[in-house]
């Protein structure tokens, strides 16, 4: 009996990992620099962007404004507003599938899922392309040649910063949210009806 | 590939090995040179941290030198009683009020005796009081911030030398008289001394947000009442002052106030004047006096007048107050970590007298009394002694103490610190020092919990120390280890004013406590401008306020006409950063004042009175950003009777 419902139970525990993306952010961009030891880390949640220190958001922008880069307003993001609804909204799906227990259901969730991840990934470049390189032109600063675009993930060197841009907590159990939901899908499909 | 690897990971194995055996040779090397070595104890490694904050008192600097040790490296100069134009305390609106006193703004004073605040006998990181001795004040520095944040004026009191020394929950810090005086003041002759003067003791109520009042005055024969040190342990609940110039002479005190074999300790019952206090036997004498408080959310001091003080009359308070003789004009005053001794330094004694507190009790107890002065019992001498350190240097001054139960005696006429054994009294080493020492300091050394690592000599005369600077040199404080059983000289450096006084604590103890920014959001100072739409230029007669704001790299507004010559401009300027270690200056030419140093969050006011007309710039003066020197503006000044309209600006096309 148990044994029955172990797909079902590892399906639901990794549906409500979502909601870790409540309190945890998705992702964090890191800055380092000499005269950044700690570095500047700014959070980005699902609804809204932060940092180690409330005033993060704050420091990037004034880094970002002798090069020209846009000021990041987290009012003017409307992914801000939008993500929060699509993560319930699978959530609350992933809930009701789990309890009709249902395989073709099951797939379909994490394909939906990992569809609507990579969407939010590639919107997420887009982002940092727009940041990146809509540059002003009367900026104190200008780099001929240089682009300011962070990495989508992994470290770059952007002029006297390295940009380091990874998951945070809330990634990860994205990521583990994905791994279980597909693990849970596969177990169902190989155990006889 | 696979040869490849295998070579590559043999020759990563080699230099593994040969780093280890590198490092084990290094190593045996430097032990063997560590011995000998002084350098490497006291030299800290650039980018780490020193293991202690150092505290030294700015003397006539009127300032509170921070060092960390041991490499002796300044860290900061606190501003507390003397104006300080690198930080416009005393300058700006804001802290003007912190130098406030009953005769008015007094610039200067001489700071003496750093004081940290402790719990249960030991340092707590939470505050350091320093006393003013010349127009006598008490003062308080925020260690979260490293600003004085409290200055209380002390009536009645003229010298405030035997101050600001804490109880060992800083219930109160003492501050005691070293000058007599008519008490309440009044035009008297000088030669009715005898007749007319007093000492006046205050203790001054600390609370737990660490504001400070006088709880009550003692007043006591015309002594000078020269240091003090309180109760620890089994004698909490007593505070100690050593007096000289028991002959209460008024003149060539030199001479005159050396006549005495013994001048005398007292030994002051505070929880008892708590109990006389609570039954009504404090009398109000008028004692006009200020408290001035700086507050961290409006960021400003403001100044309140205090009209009278509750005060003792040893007559009325039996028990209250004992003298307990001591050879012969006694300085410093200083309790052993357990309590049981107190160590009377005779500057003039060839020996150093420790009492006992258990014998003391015993003597009050037995009522053995010598004699009475003015209603106050005076201890037989060889009924409270607890041991005599026979002959031990010159000149002794000033006693601190280790953990292993060893005392550190300053001899400043032979310039030199002795270490002996408390409970044995023998002389166990002796350094000199360069020259003639002052206080000295161990970390904790007036706590019960001392940490006995390292000493400090705080010394009067530099001489050949250091590369001549002309007449004037700065004093010089040696550092020494006393973690073995002979003390060794480390390092010398030099220090601000006169270092005379110390106090050190553990790091740890601060570090982590240490303010980074204001938040913004609390910044309730009433002219604050929390974002450049909020800043604005406002006149109100010949009154003009300019709510001004700063952030990398730009003040806002940064163009401003309309400013006439005889305004009086108030330049009120928010700094907007929320970074560790970014603050903004401004300055203004012609000025009649200092800059203004604005630290992330904080907003300060610089007023100037524009004499003539044309255009002046003004600019931030601590270099800020890549594009500080861009961070500047104009202001247009006008003839008195002209026109031109009030108008602020930030860009061409920026609207505020």
């Amino acid at each position: 009996m148990l044994k029955n419902r172990f797909p079902q139970i590892v399906f639901l525990f990794a549906v409500l990992l979502l909601t870790s993306l409540f309190f945890f952010p998705l992702w964090k961009i890191t800055l380092l620099a000499p005269q950044y030891p700690e570095g500047v880390e700014m959070h980005i949640y699902i609804n809204k962007i932060g940092g180690t220190s409330p005033a993060t958001l704050q420091n990037i922008n004034i880094l970002n404004h002798y090069i020209g880069m846009k000021p990041i307003e987290p009012e003017s993001i409307p992914e801000l507003k939008i993500l929060p609804i699509i993560i319930i909204a699978f959530i609350i799906s992933g809930i009701v599938i789990a309890l009709i227990n249902n395989k073709y259901l099951f797939a379909l969730w994490v394909i939906l899922l990992i569809i609507a991840g990579s969407i939010g990934m590639y919107d997420f470049y887009l982002w940092e392309y727009n940041y990146g390189h809509n540059l002003d032109p009367k900026a104190p600063m200008s780099f001929e040649g240089e682009s300011f675009q962070p990495p989508l993930i992994g470290k770059k060197n952007i002029i006297n910063f390295t940009a380091i841009s990874l998951p945070h907590i809330g990634g990860w159990l994205t990521l583990i949210s994905i791994t279980f939901t597909t693990i849970a899908s596969y177990l169902k499909f190989k155990s006889k009806p | 590939m696979f040869k490849n690897s295998k070579s590559f990971l043999s020759i990563f194995a080699t230099v593994i090995i040969a780093s280890l055996l590198s490092c084990n040779t290094t190593e045996n090397q430097a032990s063997g040179l560590l011995n000998n070595d002084v350098a490497s104890k006291v030299y800290v490694k650039p980018g780490d941290y020193d293991e202690f904050y150092g505290f030294m008192s700015g003397g006539f600097s009127g300032q509170l030198s921070v060092y960390g040790l041991p490499s002796g490296r300044l860290l900061k100069v606190i501003p507390v009683f003397s104006q300080d134009a690198e930080k416009a305390y005393g300058y700006n609106e804001e802290t003007k009020p912190m130098l406030n006193t009953s005769y008015g703004f007094v610039p200067w004073d001489d700071a003496h005796h750093p004081e940290l605040s402790q719990t249960n006998g030991e340092t707590d990181g939470r505050w350091i009081f320093i006393n003013g001795n010349n127009t006598p004040r008490v003062a308080r520095i925020d260690l979260t911030t490293f600003e004085t944040v409290e200055i209380i004026e002390l009536p009645n009191s003229s010298g405030n030398h035997s101050s600001p020394f804490t109880t060992e929950n800083t219930e109160y810090v003492v501050a005691g008289t070293r000058f007599s005086v008519p008490i309440p003041q009044k035009d008297v002759a000088i030669d009715s001394y005898k007749e007319n003067f007093k000492g006046a003791l205050s203790f001054i109520k600390v609370d737990d947000e660490g504001h400070m009042n006088i709880a009550f005055q003692v007043l006591l024969p015309a002594f000078d009442y020269d240091l003090a040190h309180s109760g620890k342990g089994k004698s909490h609940g007593w505070t100690f002052f050593t007096t000289y110039n028991t002959e209460e002479s008024h003149t060539l005190k030199e001479v005159t106030a050396s006549q005495n074999d013994k001048d005398f300790i007292a030994a002051i019952n505070w929880k008892l004047a708590e109990k006389y206090i609570a039954e009504g036997k404090g009398v109000d004498f008028p004692a006009e006096h200020y408290v001035n408080r700086y507050d961290d959310k409006t960021h400003m001091a403001t100044s309140t007048k205090v009209s009278t003080v509750k005060v003792l009359r040893p007559e009325d308070c039996p028990g209250l107050v004992y003298f307990l003789p001591t050879p012969k004009s006694p300085h410093g005053i200083d309790v052993d970590p357990t309590g049981e001794y107190i160590i009377g330094s005779g500057k003039l004694s060839a020996d150093l007298t420790a009492h006992s507190f258990t014998n003391m009790l015993a003597a009050i107890e037995a009522k053995e009394f010598e004699t009475t002065i003015a209603s106050i019992p005076v201890l037989k001498y060889d009924k409270v002694i607890g041991g005599v350190v026979k002959k031990p240097g010159l000149g002794p001054l000033h006693t601190e103490f280790d953990d292993k139960g060893n005392a550190y005696t300053t001899f400043f006429i032979s310039s030199e610190v002795v270490k002996w054994k408390v409970g044995t009294w023998e002389v166990l080493d002796r350094v000199p020092t360069y020259y003639s020492v002052g206080h000295l300091m161990i970390p904790g050394g007036d706590s019960k919990k001392p940490q006995g690592k390292y000493m400090v000599a705080l010394n009067k005369i530099t001489k050949d120390r250091y590369l001549p600077t002309g007449p004037e040199m700065n004093h010089s404080a040696q550092l020494y280890d006393i973690s073995g059983d002979k003390m060794q000289l480390l390092l010398d450096f030099p220090t601000i004013g006169e270092p005379h006084y110390a106090q050190a604590i553990s790091a740890d103890r601060i570090q982590s406590k240490s303010k980074k920014f204001y938040p913004i959001e609390e910044n309730e100072h009433p002219h604050r401008a929390l974002g450049e739409k909020q800043t604005k230029v406002e006149r109100n007669g010949n009154e003009v306020h300019i709510y001004m704001t700063s952030i990398r790299s730009h003040f806002a507004p940064d163009n401003i006409e309309g400013i006439k010559v005889g305004d009086k401009v108030y330049v009120h300027l928010t700094n907007l950063e929320q970074d560790f270690d970014v603050p903004h200056g401004l300055a203004i030419q012609g000025a009649n004042t200092s800059e203004i140093l604005v630290m992330p969050g904080q907003t300060e006011t610089m007023v100037w009175r524009p004499k003539r007309e044309g255009v002046f710039a003004f600019y931030c003066t601590d270099f800020c950003s890549a594009l500080h020197q861009e961070m500047q503006g104009y202001i247009r000044v006008s003839a008195k009777n002209s026109n031109t309209p009030l108008k602020w600006s930030l860009g061409l096309d920026e609207e505020l």
